[in-house]
């Protein structure tokens, strides 16, 4: 299957496979989701390194992100330009932290960085804030927030400055077993690949499998 | 040192409320600092500003300090590209030298690990940053192609980035190799045609595999929607469907096909098949492969099955191939049995290494913040339900802390207690009153079976099944009297009430289990019957059944009757909650009846195999149709570790006891059976290692092994005393490590001290250096 590919060339294909921690398959796979957000956006052909960004409102369409409270910095984080408009590598590379494979340092990584609204390398208290009122859709009161913006710095904060930094940050999140599993993204849509081979011919695999 | 108003001013020049207008936002602030001034925004990686500026106000820092403190190792750690590649530099130049920590004298002083990787000098220029990416890609070049697969795929840069490294090291290695003189010789080409064709092939089956993954869709689907807590419970279902699968295996090729093919002689099945053997068990069902009766004692030969003249079968006996069955029976048991302890016993240890960590008591409410989102979800009203649990968990914690800060008065904690020991009391007392009905109630229907031998032998079969019967409403019926319990300790937190309602619903189901042992093990084989192990294995299979259709009977009333009732006459909107800790403990209950039963059934595992494959998908329709995700709080990992450890302790354990004691010390009956002529099920080892030391002279020491090793008690004794050394040494381990752990986070609360004190002094001298008469003469 598949060497008879015409998306990429057989280098860029193989610097994805080293890059993130997709097969083949895989990275074919999220580049015609990709295509899909915007089909007159994104050319077929990427052999010869266009440069398309998709912007914020597509990206924010799709299943995995449309509900989600942190959508805005999930696709603020991955962006180069860092307003969300992503690039298939920028694509890619959310995908690719989020999947299962990608370890927990990784992943603790950017979990700190999303939660980081300022952009200040450090998790202050209003990020803290902003954190809390996005999770609980605003419906803590202003005092509870305070409460527990206030012990959550009083716990995690190690070298005492007032907020946390990113070693307090993965201190605290070794501490927690269920990190690794929560930060994934679901394949549903993936799965259903692999069920209807009727989908996959749509896309017009060239070459037998 | 005020940390608030440093960090007011520095935060809002890098703040950023709105995207579009942040450029022109800063610009006007830039104008206005100069104007001031103060001084403009330095990012790290830019160079310091030349020549004094004024530092007029007392409460603001001073340019110099603020870039001193833009560009501190800890704030740009994160962020920068070049402190990102000098960490991975050293990192790849460690995993070279294959040093696994440095040495104690060359541990720089005072430097958290990730800095000290680093290598970090401060104000790093661009070409520096140059400097150490042509570093970076000699070194990776230098590592083998798996282990610098690994390294670009840890790094925390972009992907654009890690292809421009990816693209460098390849470009080396591409001129490297065309420096390669001569051509490759063609058996070396055939080799690695062959190297890569298998690597291709493995690669597909690898993948095919994945996708053959047992549910792998179903599971998906459900933690979509319902969450992880949830999915542990079908999760745990899966590991109990693999290990009836392994026993059932085991079972089926050395016991039951063997068994099968060569059917004992004179065993004619003499009964019809009427519908109710599929719940009873009994009646043609009786002298099948099914139960142990069934079972001949002697080695199994081809002649003599079918020929019924023994004088022939002597003869020929030397042409074919003897299979013991006896032996092959209590070897099939006794190993399946092992390997599952320790499966079982890893899959503890490994849960339990998972979820508790050294001194993780402290910090519940930062994890709560940071990792209770759970991003599989992606349904809009499941959202909304996690953000709903979230907000209602952020409050129980704040109610909770509040209430330890402010301890109850001792009138009120002397009332809880009195609360607390009345329900413990009530659940006590109701324990004992359903075990001592079971009691009554088999010592009744045992009676009332053996009695009326004359009468109608399908009602006397159908009376056997009040004993499950009632055994199963019992155990349907008082968990939910547990639940509302629950009404009675309604200010403890939410944790101590679940953790008391799977305590005592756990202790009902074991007691009337042990029970249950002891009537079969004790009065069953007091009564006068043919085939106390296959009436035993009966009786197990009938359990089984009737475990299956009470929960069918519970999914169907528990949850859809409950909603169409909410629905139409409640009118609320709130659908049933799947009650995680009651049904993972009724798939306990049923493996625990399973596991008890595979010895005189070895069928039962298949029965549980199907069991498990319809409770799965029934278990499905009704979650998706009916149920809503738990409200209350759940630590999936916590409680994965605790539903594996129940069913390692009690569950398993108490089978493996119930067996053990039955292999050790029952009598087998005389009539029927593969150990019919034995003292013991345990002797017919015995017997065919003394058989094999009479047969051939060589094999002494292997008799003289199992005499001196295996049935001596110093041996145990010596292996327990190992295992208790090994235990202490390693709590010793766990012991320092927590010494530690207090010792260096004292040392980084120092740290920061010292920042702090440092940050202050530099403050002190740049203000020294600027209020000195010459300047200020100068700015005049």
């Amino acid at each position: 299957m598949g060497n008879k590919q015409t998306i990429f060339t057989a280098e860029q294909l193989d610097a994805y496979q080293d890059c993130t921690f997709f097969t083949r398959k895989e990275i074919l796979r999220l580049f015609h989701r990709y295509r899909d957000l915007a089909p007159q956006l994104v050319p077929p052909d990427y052999t010869s390194k266009p440069d398309v960004k998709i912007p914020y409102e597509l990206i924010g369409s799709m299943p995995e992100l449309k509900d989600n409270p942190f959508r805005q910095r999930i696709a603020e984080v991955f962006s180069e330009d860092g307003e969300g408009n992503m690039t298939l590598d920028d694509f890619l590379d959310m995908f690719s932290v989020m999947s299962e494979m990608a370890p927990k340092d990784l992943k603790a990584c950017y979990a700190f960085k999303i939660y980081d609204f300022n952009n200040d390398d450090f998790i202050c208290k209003s990020d803290l804030e902003k954190t809390l009122n996005k999770l609980t859709r605003n419906e803590l009161t202003p005092e509870e927030v305070r409460l527990v913006c206030e012990k959550v710095i009083d716990e995690a904060d190690l070298d005492n400055d007032g907020r946390l930094s990113l070693e307090d940050f993965q201190h605290m999140i070794i501490r927690a077993p269920d990190f690794l599993r929560r930060t994934q993204a679901s394949k549903t849509r993936r799965e259903q690949l692999i069920r209807e081979p009727e989908l996959l011919n749509k896309y017009k695999f060239s070459g037998s499998k | 040192y005020d940390e608030s108003s440093a960090r007011n001013s520095f935060h809002h020049l890098l703040q950023e409320p709105d995207r579009s207008t942040r450029e022109s936002y800063e610009s006007i602030e830039m104008q206005d600092e100069l104007d001031r001034g103060r001084v403009e925004v330095r990012g790290p990686d830019s160079p310091p500003p030349e020549g004094p500026y004024l530092c007029e106000y007392d409460d603001v820092f001073c340019p110099h300090t603020l870039n001193v403190l833009s560009a501190m190792p800890s704030r740009t750690i994160g962020r920068s590209r070049g402190a990102i590649i000098s960490q991975y530099y050293n990192r790849t130049l460690k995993l070279r030298r294959k040093k696994s920590r440095p040495t104690l004298q060359n541990m720089p002083r005072s430097s958290r690990p990730s800095i000290r990787e680093c290598d970090w000098e401060p104000g790093v220029m661009k070409d520096e940053e140059e400097e150490r990416r042509r570093l970076l890609t000699k070194e990776l070049q230098v590592l083998s192609s798996n282990q610098r697969v690994r390294m670009l795929q840890m790094m925390p840069l972009s992907l654009r980035e890690k292809r421009d490294l990816h693209v460098c090291c390849n470009e080396r290695e591409c001129r490297n190799r065309l420096h390669e003189k001569g051509e490759i010789h063609c058996c070396s080409q055939i080799k690695y045609s062959l190297i890569k064709g298998f690597r291709h092939s493995w690669f597909e089956f690898l993948s095919f595999l994945h996708m053959l993954q047992l549910w792998h869709y179903p599971l998906k689907q459900i933690g979509g929607r319902f969450g992880t807590s949830v999915l542990s419970y079908f999760i745990f279902l899966k590991t109990l469907l693999l290990f009836s699968v392994f026993l059932f295996i085991g079972n089926l090729f050395f016991i039951v096909v063997p068994q099968a093919v060569y059917p004992p002689v004179d065993h004619h099945n003499n009964q019809t098949f009427t519908g109710l053997e599929l719940f009873t068990g009994a009646g043609y069902f009786t002298d099948t492969v099914l139960y142990y009766g069934y079972y001949s004692n002697s080695t199994l030969t081809e002649q003599c099955s079918v020929n019924a003249n023994s004088t022939q079968c002597a003869k020929d006996l030397s042409h074919t191939l003897p299979y013991n069955l006896p032996l092959a029976y209590i070897f099939t048991i006794g190993v399946a049995f092992f390997i599952t302890c320790i499966a079982l016993v890893y899959s503890m240890s490994k849960s339990f290494g998972d979820s508790y960590r050294v001194n993780s008591a402290s910090g519940d409410l930062a994890v709560k913040v940071f990792c209770s989102w759970d991003f599989k979800v992606i349904q809009k009203r499941s959202i909304k339900v996690q953000s709903d649990n979230i907000c209602t968990q952020l409050k129980e914690l704040l109610a909770d802390l509040q209430r330890k800060s402010s301890p109850m008065s001792l009138r009120k904690r002397f009332g809880k207690i009195v609360i607390e020991f009345f329900a413990w009391m009530l659940a006590l007392g109701s324990v004992l009153g359903c075990t001592f009905a079971v009691y009554r109630c088999s010592i009744l229907l045992l009676e009332n079976y053996n009695d009326k031998l004359s009468q109608n032998t399908m009602l006397k079969e159908a009376s056997l099944l009040a004993l499950p019967l009632m055994v199963s409403s019992i155990n349907l019926l008082m968990p939910y009297v547990y639940n509302a319990m629950r009404i009675l300790e309604r200010d403890e937190s939410p944790e101590i009430q679940l953790y008391a309602a799977i305590c005592r619903n756990l202790l009902l189901k074991m007691t009337v289990l042990g029970m249950l042992c002891y009537h079969w093990l004790v009065q069953v084989t007091r009564q006068p019957q043919k085939c106390w192990e296959t009436f035993v294995g009966q009786e197990l299979y009938r359990f089984v059944i009737m475990d299956f259709i009470f929960i069918i009977l519970d999914t169907i009333f528990g949850e859809l009757v409950w909603r169409i009732i909410s629905e139409t006459w409640l009118k609320s909107k709130r659908k049933p909650e799947f009650d995680i800790a009651r049904n993972v403990l009724e798939l306990i209950y049923g493996q625990t009846l399973a596991w008890l039963g595979v010895l005189f059934c070895p069928l039962l595992a298949g029965i549980q195999i199907i069991k498990l494959i319809l409770i799965f998908y029934i278990k499905k329709t009704s979650l998706v149709m009916n149920c809503q995700s738990p409200r209350k709080p759940w630590r999936a990992s916590h409680m994965t570790t605790l539903f594996i450890t129940l069913l390692c302790f009690p569950s398993f354990l108490g089978a493996a006891v119930s067996i053990s004691y039955t292999i050790w010390w029952m009598k087998p009956s005389e009539e029927c059976g593969p150990f019919r002529t034995l003292t013991t099920i345990y002797e017919s080892g015995k017997v065919w290692v003394r058989r094999l030391e009479k047969s051939n002279p060589r094999f002494y020491w292997f008799s003289w092994i199992h005499r001196h090793l295996v049935e001596n008690p110093l041996v145990i004794f010596t292996a327990a005393g190992i295992l208790l050394i090994v235990i202490y040494f390693h709590a010793e381990v766990v012991d320092g490590q927590r010494k530690i752990i207090r010792l260096l986070r004292e040392q980084i609360a120092n740290e920061g001290e010292d920042k702090k004190f440092l940050i202050n002094k530099l403050q002190d001298s740049y203000k020294k250096i600027n209020s000195s008469p010459g300047k200020r003469a100068s700015r005049e």
